[in-house]
C-alpha cells in the first residue's frame, strides 16, 4: 500500500502547463497552412498527443498519481490501441493485392476483363 | 453519499480512501475514453474513404471560432486545475471563484458553439433534404463570403466535383450529388462529435454549479477535495476530447484554402 501525502502540483507548473498548450494550439493552426502532404494529419496528431500528455500527467495529476491509478489511465490507451490499431489494420488491408500463389494460378479466376 | 470527509470503515486511511475514489473517477473515464475512441475512429474511416469531401466539409467551418474555443477551454482547464489547487492548500475562499471562472470559460464556449451551430444552419450544412454543399458558393451574400474567399471556395467545389466522380465521364451532376452525401457525412459527424462533446460539456457545467454551491459553504480544503479533485479530472478529460477534435475537423485541408 503506498501511503505517501498528497502531491500538490505548484500554480508555475500550472502556468507553464497553461501556456505551452496555448503555444501547442497557435502551432498546429500555424502548421495546418503550410503544405506538408501526407505529413500534415501526423504533425497535426503529434501536437494534440502532446498535449493531451500535459493534460494528463499534470491538470490530471497522472505524474503523481498512485501506481494502481497509473494502470488504469495506461490500461485505458491500450485497449483504445486495440480497438484503433485492430480495426485500421482490417481496413487498410481489405483491397490487399493477390499473393503469389494466386498469382500463379490460370489469370482466368483472378482477372476478370469485360 | 460522502460530503464531509469522514473516513468510512472500509479505508484505513483518508489518504486511500481518496486514491479509491480517483481510482474509480479514472475507471470511469477510461470508459469515456473507448466510448469516444469509437467515434474517432468512424470519423478516421470515413475521411479514409472520402479526403476530397472531407476536405471541402472541414474548410465550411469558421476556424477563428474553433481556435477561440480551444483557447477558452484550455484556459477553463486552467482554471480548474487551480481551484483544485486552491482547496489542496487550504484556501476556502479562492475555491469557488476559480470554479466560477471555469463555470463562465465553459458557458462561453457553449456559446461559441451555438453561434457556429447556427451559422451551419444558415449555411445549408445540416445533414437532411435541405444539405447543399455548394449553398455558399451560390449565395454568396447570404454567407458573406466575397473576393479570393470566394473564387477558392468555387474552385474546390469544382475540383470536388470532378474528384467525386466515379469515371471521368460522368456528368457533373453525378459528381455533385457524390460530392454532397459524403459531405454530409462529414457533417453527420461533425454535429455527432462535437454534440456529444458539448453534452460533456452541459453536464460538467451542472457538476460545476453543485461544486460551487458546495464551495460556497466552505466546504472543500486540504482535508476533504475529493468532488473538486474529480470534477476536475472529468473537466480535464473533456477538455482532452476537444484537443484532439479541433484539429481533426477544423484542419483538415487548411493548406488547400
Amino acid at each position: 500500500m503506498a501511503e505517501h501525502s498528497e502531491h500538490i502540483v505548484s500554480p508555475k507548473i500550472y502556468a507553464a502547463v497553461l501556456t505551452a498548450l496555448l503555444i501547442g494550439t497557435v502551432l498546429t493552426v500555424q502548421a495546418a497552412k503550410v503544405d506538408l502532404g501526407r505529413l500534415n494529419i501526423v504533425v497535426a496528431l503529434g501536437i494534440a498527443t502532446i498535449k493531451m500528455t500535459l493534460v494528463i500527467l499534470f491538470f490530471m495529476h497522472g505524474k503523481y498519481s498512485a501506481r494502481r491509478t497509473k494502470l488504469v489511465i495506461v490500461a485505458g490507451f491500450f485497449w483504445l490501441a486495440i480497438m484503433l490499431g485492430l480495426t485500421l489494420a482490417d481496413y487498410s488491408t481489405r483491397h490487399a493485392e493477390p499473393s503469389r500463389s494466386q498469382l500463379n494460378e490460370p489469370p482466368s479466376s483472378l482477372f476478370i476483363r469485360s | 453519499m460522502h460530503r464531509t470527509g469522514e473516513l468510512f470503515g472500509q479505508y484505513r486511511t483518508l489518504e486511500q480512501q481518496k486514491e479509491t475514489a480517483n481510482l474509480g473517477m479514472w475507471v470511469f473515464l477510461v470508459t469515456e475514453i473507448l466510448f469516444f475512441g469509437g467515434l474517432f475512429l468512424t470519423y478516421t474511416i470515413n475521411r479514409h474513404a472520402y479526403p476530397t469531401a472531407f476536405g471541402i466539409g472541414g474548410n465550411m467551418l469558421d476556424l477563428n471560432l474553433g481556435f477561440a474555443n480551444t483557447i477558452v477551454l484550455i484556459a477553463s482547464s486552467f482554471t480548474m486545475a487551480m481551484s483544485v489547487w486552491s482547496a489542496q492548500t487550504g484556501r476556502k475562499k479562492l475555491v469557488p471563484l476559480l470554479l466560477i471562472a471555469t463555470l463562465a470559460l465553459g458557458s462561453v464556449f457553449l456559446g461559441i458553439k451555438v453561434i457556429e451551430y447556427k451559422q451551419k444552419f444558415d449555411h445549408h450544412l445540416i445533414p437532411g433534404h435541405s444539405f447543399d454543399i455548394t449553398y455558399c458558393s451560390n449565395n454568396p451574400s447570404a454567407c458573406g463570403l466575397s473576393g479570393k474567399a470566394l473564387d477558392d471556395e468555387k474552385k474546390e467545389i469544382e475540383e470536388g466535383i470532378q474528384a467525386e466522380k466515379q469515371n471521368p465521364s460522368d456528368s457533373d451532376q453525378s459528381g455533385l450529388v457524390a460530392l454532397n452525401s459524403h459531405a454530409q457525412l462529414y457533417f453527420s459527424l461533425y454535429f455527432g462529435m462535437t454534440g456529444l462533446h458539448a453534452l460533456h460539456m452541459i453536464i460538467g457545467a451542472g457538476l460545476l454549479v453543485w461544486l460551487i454551491l458546495e464551495a460556497r459553504k466552505w466546504r472543500f480544503d486540504a482535508e476533504y477535495n475529493t468532488p473538486v479533485d474529480n470534477v476536475g479530472l472529468y473537466w480535464h478529460f473533456v477538455d482532452i476530447v476537444w484537443i484532439f477534435l479541433f484539429p481533426l475537423l477544423y484542419l483538415i485541408n487548411r493548406h488547400l484554402a
